[in-house]
């Protein structure tokens, strides 16, 4: 590790696009960054990796100019980095595409590329016709494809980040932050984005890559930056360093891949026979699902895998009662649900974990304990009437029990990390003590130590009996699963016990030739 | 309309496009409307389809007209002014009290000559918009609530100043805006038709003008893209209450007084106007254009109802129903993506 060290903190050295020298970084009483040091040099592309918490989004702040350190200094393409109050000069060196749009919706893509910044005759009256043509000739140098003329508003995930990926390089920059990129794409989108990126890569764009997967890192980049509590434990070529060991590194104590061996030796498989916990009987949305039936067990783990579009999400959608099928029924305990009724699903029993915490599960401007105790309000008091003694004492309880860090059950819920929001809003489907908890996606965008530990309380409730759905495309989810079916275009394809092979499982779920 | 259009570029392209066709046809969603509006009018009373039923309402209008294009600039930028109208009252009146030589209808007795009185009418509005734009952008104050509080506190200053007296018997000068005519054609449609050019220019072919758009629609990434988010912002509410005390003068022009209740409810028609007309309230996307065509929707519907001689005491009900059915129509011919 020593040795590739030094091999990335050349001081000053004038080919590295960014460099930062002892940054360090306070936000009360949390130390953000301490002592951060890198060197990224150009044509590299470094992958930035740790846990949720570990400082990522705050070294991106301070590499992009959003956030000014208490102490240490930053470079960009060997020059000291620009005064704080410069952004058009930041934009000019440094670029960072989030997962959070930053497009204008309204505007078009050719509007978009040069915001503020029009190719203007006179005293600011913009050509449209030259704004038009130097776009198109823009996404044409550097070979990416968007048509110009759409609104931003209706781009997908992909061409959207294909914009901002060329606002950047049409401002100038030649270096870029990519902020989970693939969080949000199906498999093929993956693959030409990792196609697109070592096409810019020998274009001369330098790339710093943000990723819980693993995988991806060693797919697009060259060497690793491992953060773990604000400091840099890791610098180091990927070729020198596995897997594992950059786990290792990201969570500092020996703790092992979630993976099929975790499954308990002793799972019974439960049995079907007499009535399942949940059942789905020709189930069919408008658009997206023809004619989908399963059945879950009480006690039963299955997985439900599929694309981006494939209809997954739909199906725990209309589990839910957030979406109204076009035909079908759906059963809790032999009791069919009313279709199209959140209520009506809550109290048959059902826990419901949404894809999008952000804009479906949480209510950040409310505490930690009101969001815990969302769903059961009703038990909180008589008449309706909360009683807040007896709701902090529920939601106490559920912190020590889900293990969630927090400062107190009335700080709220978005000043905790992505993790630990998840782990409440787990603990909040939970809480009404479920007979099917369906869970989609639940760990995206969480760190491996919060993955194991959402996957545990999912284990504890599972061993009461509950049965769970976990709708999902990762591997790292469906691994727990006693089953797992795949639906592609809106049909159920495949069915694979636990223990199935990575390989056949992936070509099941992009729609490869089902052997 | 759009709908149609985007089918057939679906169809064509293969892929959800909502190209430029689809955006330019919905500015002109209300057109189909207001042809049905004449055309109701004229089989309704044979007075309609003249030439002076036409003047007289687009010069009815005209302030409205000039409201709404404040309130577009105000709501494109994400914001809002309530207190739009109570500066149609309040700059004229001032003007007007400071003008007046008389104090027993309520005038100051300094008997200021016009055009520091008209002056003081357009700083008024600039002021207003100022305190506004303070209250909203630096203090980050919520607009809904700090311009409903300046509408309700200018109201009051108004009726305040002249005991709730009416002010008549001003210069010459000071309606000239209400009363001249250019080319057989009053003064107010023009400066309407011409502010409408000049303002629709600006939005779309000026950088500033783009750049009140890039706020409305994600002020976040306007002020990452080097957008001065609070000038504009705080620019906007300027504007907005210059535009508003010139349209408090072209209002006293018409009536040849001021009222205390000068523009008071106007600011309802204001919106009804801006938003059947596409003008997003939650920022960002909308054009003149399109505004424009809810005025003129809006003041043909008026004008119909009482040539219709529905009863007085029923035409706000005949009115809002109306309005209610335009904007239905409006977000199911307009598509998803107008935030009517």
């Amino acid at each position: 590790m020593t040795s590739a060290q030094t091999r990335f903190e050349g001081a000053g050295r004038p080919e590295s696009v960014a460099e930062t020298r002892g940054i360090s970084k306070r936000f009360g009483a949390s130390q953000a960054l301490g002592e951060v040091s890198l060197a990224i040099s150009a044509g590299d592309s470094r992958a930035l990796v740790g846990r949720n918490g570990a400082g990522k989004s705050t070294l991106v702040g301070v590499l992009t100019g959003i956030i000014t350190p208490d102490s240490g200094e930053v470079y960009l393409a060997g020059e000291p980095a620009p005064a704080p109050s410069r952004p058009a000069e930041w934009r000019a060196r440094v670029a960072c595409v989030y997962q959070r749009p930053s497009l204008i919706p309204a505007l078009s893509v050719a509007e978009n590329l040069f915001v503020n910044d029009h190719p203007t005759r006179g005293p600011g009256w913009i050509s449209w016709s030259t704004l038009r043509r130097q776009a198109e000739q823009v996404l044409a140098d550097w070979g990416l494809e968007v048509d110009v003329d759409r609104d931003a508003a209706d781009l997908n995930v992909e061409q959207r980040q294909i914009v901002e990926i060329a606002r950047a390089l049409r401002c100038g920059t030649r270096f870029i932050i990519l902020d989970e990129p693939t969080a949000q794409l199906e498999g093929k989108e993956v693959a030409r984005l990792f196609e697109r990126i070592r096409d810019l890569q020998k274009n001369g764009v330098t790339f710093l890559y943000i990723s819980h997967h693993l995988e991806e890192i060693y797919e697009v980049c060259s060497s690793v930056t491992v953060l773990r509590d604000g400091k840099v434990v890791a610098n180091a070529a990927l070729k020198n360093m596995a897997k594992e060991a950059v786990v290792a590194q990201m969570v500092g104590e020996s703790t092992k891949l979630a993976g099929a061996g975790d499954r308990p030796s002793d799972a019974r498989l439960p049995s079907l026979e007499g009535t399942p916990a949940l059942a789905v009987k020709g189930l069919c949305i408008k658009r997206w699902v023809e004619g989908v039936n399963f059945a879950i067990a009480s006690g039963e783990c299955l997985g439900l895998a599929g694309l981006a579009g494939s209809g997954k999400e739909h199906v725990a959608e209309a589990i839910a009662g957030t979406l109204r099928p076009s035909a079908g029924e759906i059963e809790i305990a032999g009791v069919p649900l009313q279709p199209g009724s959140v209520d009506d699903a809550l109290r048959k029993g059902l826990g419901y974990v949404p894809r999008d915490r952000d804009a479906r599960a949480i209510v950040p401007q409310l505490s930690v304990a009101e969001n815990l105790t969302l769903t059961i309000a009703d038990r909180l008091g008589p008449a309706g009437i909360i009683i807040p003694a007896r709701r902090s004492r529920q939601a106490e309880r559920m912190i020590s029990d889900l293990e969630i860090v927090a400062a107190s059950t009335d700080q709220l819920v978005s000043e905790l990390s992505g993790g630990n929001q998840q782990k409440a809003v787990l603990g909040r489907a939970l809480a009404s003590q479920p007979q099917i908890l369906v869970l989609v996606s639940p760990t995206q965008g969480v760190d491996i130590a919060s993955k194991q530990a959402l996957f545990a309380i999912v284990e504890g409730a599972r061993a009461r009996g509950t049965a769970v759905l976990i709708v999902s495309d990762e591997l790292d989810e469906l691994v727990v699963c006693d089953r797992v079916l795949v639906i592609f275009k809106g049909q159920l394809a495949a069915e694979f016990a636990a223990g199935w092979n990575e390989e056949d499982l992936v070509a099941a779920i992009e729609g490869v030739s089902p052997s | 309309m759009s709908e149609t259009e985007t089918k057939i570029t679906l169809s064509q392209a293969g892929a959800p496009l909502r190209g430029r066709a689809a955006f330019r046809f919905r500015e002109l969603t209300l057109v189909p409307a207001i042809v049905l509006a004449i055309i109701a009018g004229s089989l309704l009373s044979p007075a309609f389809l003249t030439t002076d039923n036409f003047l007289n309402i687009l010069q009815q209008s005209s302030e409205l007209s000039v409201l709404v294009i404040a309130q577009s600039l105000i709501l494109i930028a994400g914001k809002f002014d309530l207190s739009l109208e109570s500066t149609v009252g309040l700059a004229p009146m001032t003007a007007a009290w400071l003008m007046a030589t008389d104090t027993t209808y309520g005038g100051s007795g300094f008997g200021m000559n016009v055009y520091p009185a008209i002056f003081i009418l357009f700083a008024i509005g600039a002021v207003v918009g100022l305190v506004n734009g303070f209250l909203v952008v630096k203090l980050k104050l919520n607009a809904f609530i700090v311009t409903l509080a300046m509408l309700i506190l200018l109201r009051g200053v108004t009726l305040g100043i002249t005991n709730g007296k009416t002010l008549f018997d001003l210069p010459s000068q000071f309606l000239y805006l209400g009363t001249a005519k250019w080319f057989g054609v009053p003064v107010s449609i023009w400066v309407a038709a011409l502010l409408y050019l000049i303002f629709g220019l600006f939005l779309r072919y000026h950088r500033i003008g783009r750049s009140i758009y890039a706020i409305g629609g994600n002020a976040e990434a306007a002020r990452v893209a080097g957008i001065g988010v609070e000038r504009v912002t705080w620019g906007v509410y300027v504007v907005g209450g210059l535009l508003a005390a010139l349209a408090g003068l072209m209002l006293t022009g018409r009536i040849a007084s001021v009222v205390s209740s000068q523009g008071q409810n106007m600011i309802f028609y204001v919106f009804a106007a801006a938003v059947i007309g596409g003008i997003s309230l939650n920022g960002g996307r909308g054009r003149l254009l399109g505004a424009l065509t809810g005025v003129l929707l809006l003041a043909f519907l008026q004008n119909i109802l009482t040539l219709a001689q529905v009863p007085a005491f029923w035409i706000d009900a005949a009115y809002g129903a109306i309005i209610l059915v335009s904007l239905i129509l409006a977000r199911l011919t307009g598509g998803s993506t107008r935030q009517a």
